[in-house]
């Protein structure tokens, strides 16, 4: 955001859309994906979307902040790894755009997610039904504008909602099958409503919302360390991303510098979190298709995995290890060496376990041809991580728009086309070898010196914009300080948000015993796209 | 399927005989837990896990429960897809307000008598969320509770002391096995 201005022909956005001058007062001190701030009026806001999108930017999100009297939206657009960051300035008496979905279907939830937080309305939305919200709050509330009190307006007891109104399939033989919010296994809350004939689905449709715990508004009034408590519960299995991102944003924010020991350490945790997870996501997928040999092995690996996590760092799931301004604990004398030689067994047993998943036909029959998502379908969603990279899109952050430390490193990033659960499953085999290869990169590259730095208090209204490629995919998480240097807006944007879309449209034709196993492929995090 | 084998008969048994990492040590804690289910449930307790709104952090631990480490399975645990068929329900919150209702409905449909047990600091206490427009806070703000199980997210180690603790709380207090004495069940043969 700091980042010098280019010649307006050279934005790649149209003449409409205003470039915002960069503050110089503050010089670039750490390597961040480039991302250039503009301004357009609400008029152009759909018209901009659809130049945009021809011109071939991602839609990477949308957030909203009431900045009475008007409700500022920004908008993040990515191209060839460098961001355009939109805002357009509606008066709050007032409040309606155009919306995107049109160009980008991957805004249709997130507009309506906007819709039911601050009451904007999308006027020729494709889609105008509620998104996040059911019955925990009326539709005249809107909980994320500033008037309305953090404690709500609740009812004694929230009922049910039991009147959404889904899209109905009739015909002959067309049933329905209702599912959840309380699933069978151990896994988040939501619904899914299948149409079937048979066995065969004919259509999902996904009904989210219900982890929704207002992350956003409690957010607001926190001091860093309350913030960065929170960002790493935003998705458990994200702990690391979501705090490093929002870490990455205050520190912007505040121009302050972090110690590259400090730097590294957290890539080394964030390259632990994806190796923990592709490996029991692995583990369920081979159990979700009754392959206990695959679900033991893999749970078994997993297992020790967190546990150097706990001996070495202190928490299994490395919560709360990323603190503003640095990280909270450090290598122990012996970690590195202990590190390396996990990676060598690990190695070791992966490439023993890889051929026994190959090879076993029964299980390959399961997974190759099932769930497709064509990369076509992919790139209109604007899909990210392993379920985009199984579809054919060549994209990873720490590539292509590289923030420190990965400036410093080599990174391979794996692609396949076939988009089905055997190629995503392929695409997490490969990135844990890779994420092991940079795990002892990181380590020869990790300098001595201090793992934190003071916390030096930001300019009121300073803001900034935290980028992390998760183990799910791109993530990033926006972060404003008010006057008095505590929180005036939070909003993190994981993966699953976008990704969560895909899963309708890959399982469409499979079979209802398939759906567990091409859920389990994709694995969106409900509590990350509900927050 | 010879790879298989092969990797099956290399590894062997790693369900913990002895204490891990850090933590309540599973040695001594299995073959009591194995104990009070045997007697007070006759040999099977049934849990219905519901997740009324948490980060998934504590699931990922629960998960972890029926890892081949924990293999809780072999004291009689097993979790099942309905609380009809449920002795205990783990509850793991805070409990969203989009929630409340599933969970109240989750838990009258589970038979008598039955327990409840609010998992990780957000179930016992709200945690880091608390209460808000969005959030009933505690589980026990929503359904009776009969005990808590901390930790953010509690370890899978601690999962076993907490459900011991709640089935029955004075074998938890039986000191540790004098070293001379019999050792306590040996697990090896599973």
């Amino acid at each position: 955001m700091n980042d010098p201005m280019p010649a307006e022909s050279g934005s790649g956005l149209p003449l409409y859309v205003q470039p915002v001058p960069p503050d110089s007062g503050r010089p670039e001190r750490s390597s961040r994906p480039l991302v250039r701030q503009f301004v357009v009026a609400p008029e152009n806001w759909a018209r901009l979307a659809g130049d945009a999108a021809r011109a071939s930017w991602r839609w990477s999100g949308i957030w909203a902040e009431d900045r009475s009297p008007v409700l500022e939206l920004s908008l993040l657009l990515e191209r060839a790894g460098q961001y355009s960051w939109v805002r357009t300035r509606i008066p709050l008496d007032a409040l309606r755009l155009p919306s995107q979905t049109s160009a980008y279907p991957a805004a249709d939830r997130m507009e309506r997610r906007i819709h039911d937080l601050f009451g904007l309305v999308f006027s020729d939305h494709p889609d105008p039904r509620r998104w996040i919200r059911h019955q925990g709050w009326s539709g005249e509330d809107f909980p994320l504008r500033r008037m309305y009190p953090t404690a709500g307006r609740p009812e004694r007891s929230t009922p049910p909602d039991a009147d959404y109104p889904f899209v109905l399939a009739q015909g002959s033989g067309v049933c329905e099958i209702p599912v959840g919010p309380i699933h069978a296994g151990i896994i988040e809350p939501g619904h899914f409503r299948f149409q079937v004939v048979g066995e065969t689905i004919l259509r999902l449709e996904e009904r989210l919302g219900y982890a929704h715990k207002g992350i956003e508004k409690i957010a607001e009034g926190r001091d860093p360390q309350g913030l960065v408590r929170l960002a790493g519960r935003v998705s458990g299995d994200s702990t690391v991303s979501h705090a490093w991102a929002a870490c990455q944003a205050m520190e912007q924010a505040a121009g302050l510098p972090v110690p590259g020991r400090a730097q590294v350490l957290r890539a080394l945790f964030a390259e632990r979190e994806r190796i923990a997870n592709h490996l029991g996501d692995i583990g369920a997928i081979c159990g979700d298709v009754g392959f206990a040999f695959g679900q033991s092995q893999f749970g078994r690996l997993r297992e020790v995995f967190l546990r150097l996590n706990d001996e070495l760092f202190g928490h299994r799931l490395l919560m709360d290890v990323i603190t503003p301004g640095g990280v909270r604990c450090d290598l122990p004398a012996d970690g590195a060496s202990r590190l390396l030689e996990e990676r060598a067994r690990l190695r070791h047993e992966l490439a023993t376990l890889r051929p026994a998943l190959a090879d076993n036909t029964s299980l390959q029959d399961r997974w190759c041809g099932t769930g497709i998502l064509p990369g076509e379908v992919a790139r209109t969603l604007g899909v990210l991580g392993y379920v985009a990279r199984a579809s054919g899109v060549d994209h990873d952050l720490r590539r292509d728009a590289p923030y420190v430390p990965y400036d410093l490193l080599e990174i391979r990033v794996p692609v396949a086309d076939a988009g089905d659960v055997a190629a995503r499953v392929r695409i997490r085999q490969d990135e844990i070898d890779i994420s092991l290869g940079l795990m002892a990169d990181l380590l020869d590259i990790l300098p001595d010196g201090p793992c934190q730095s003071a916390w030096l208090a930001p300019q009121p209204g300073a803001e900034g914009l935290g980028f992390v490629e998760s183990w799910r995919g791109e993530l990033w998480a926006y972060v404003r300080f008010g006057t008095d240097g505590l929180i005036a807006r939070y909003h993190p944007r994981d993966p699953s948000v976008l990704n969560w879309s895909a899963l309708e449209h890959l399982i469409t034709g499979a079979i209802v015993p398939d759906f567990p196993v091409c859920n389990k492929s994709v694995n969106g995090s409900y509590a990350g796209h509900d927050l | 399927m010879f790879r298989q084998l092969t990797r099956i008969c290399r590894v062997g048994i790693v369900s913990e005989p002895t204490p891990c990492g850090r933590g309540p040590a599973l040695d001594l804690l299995g073959p009591r837990l194995e104990d009070a289910v045997s007697r007070i449930f006759h040999g099977s307790l049934a849990i219905r896990q519901v997740d009324a709104g948490s980060c998934n952090g504590c699931e990922l631990e629960i998960q972890a429960l029926s890892n081949p480490y924990y293999a809780i399975e072999r004291y009689g645990i097993h979790f099942v897809a309905s609380p009809r068929h449920a002795d205990l329900l783990l509850v793991t919150g805070p409990v969203s307000r989009h929630m409340q209702t599933a969970l109240r409905l989750a838990y009258e449909a589970m038979p008598e008598p039955k327990r409840v047990l609010a998992v990780g600091h957000c179930g016992a206490d709200g945690g880091e969320f608390g209460v808000s427009y969005a959030s009933c806070g505690a589980v026990h703000r929503v359904i009776p509770v009969d005990g808590v199980i901390r930790g953010c997210p509690p370890s899978p180690a601690v999962l076993v002391q907490g459900i011991l603790e709640l089935i029955d709380p004075a074998l938890l207090q039986v000191p540790a096995p004098d070293p001379d004495s019999d050792p306590p069940a040996s697990r090896e043969g599973l």
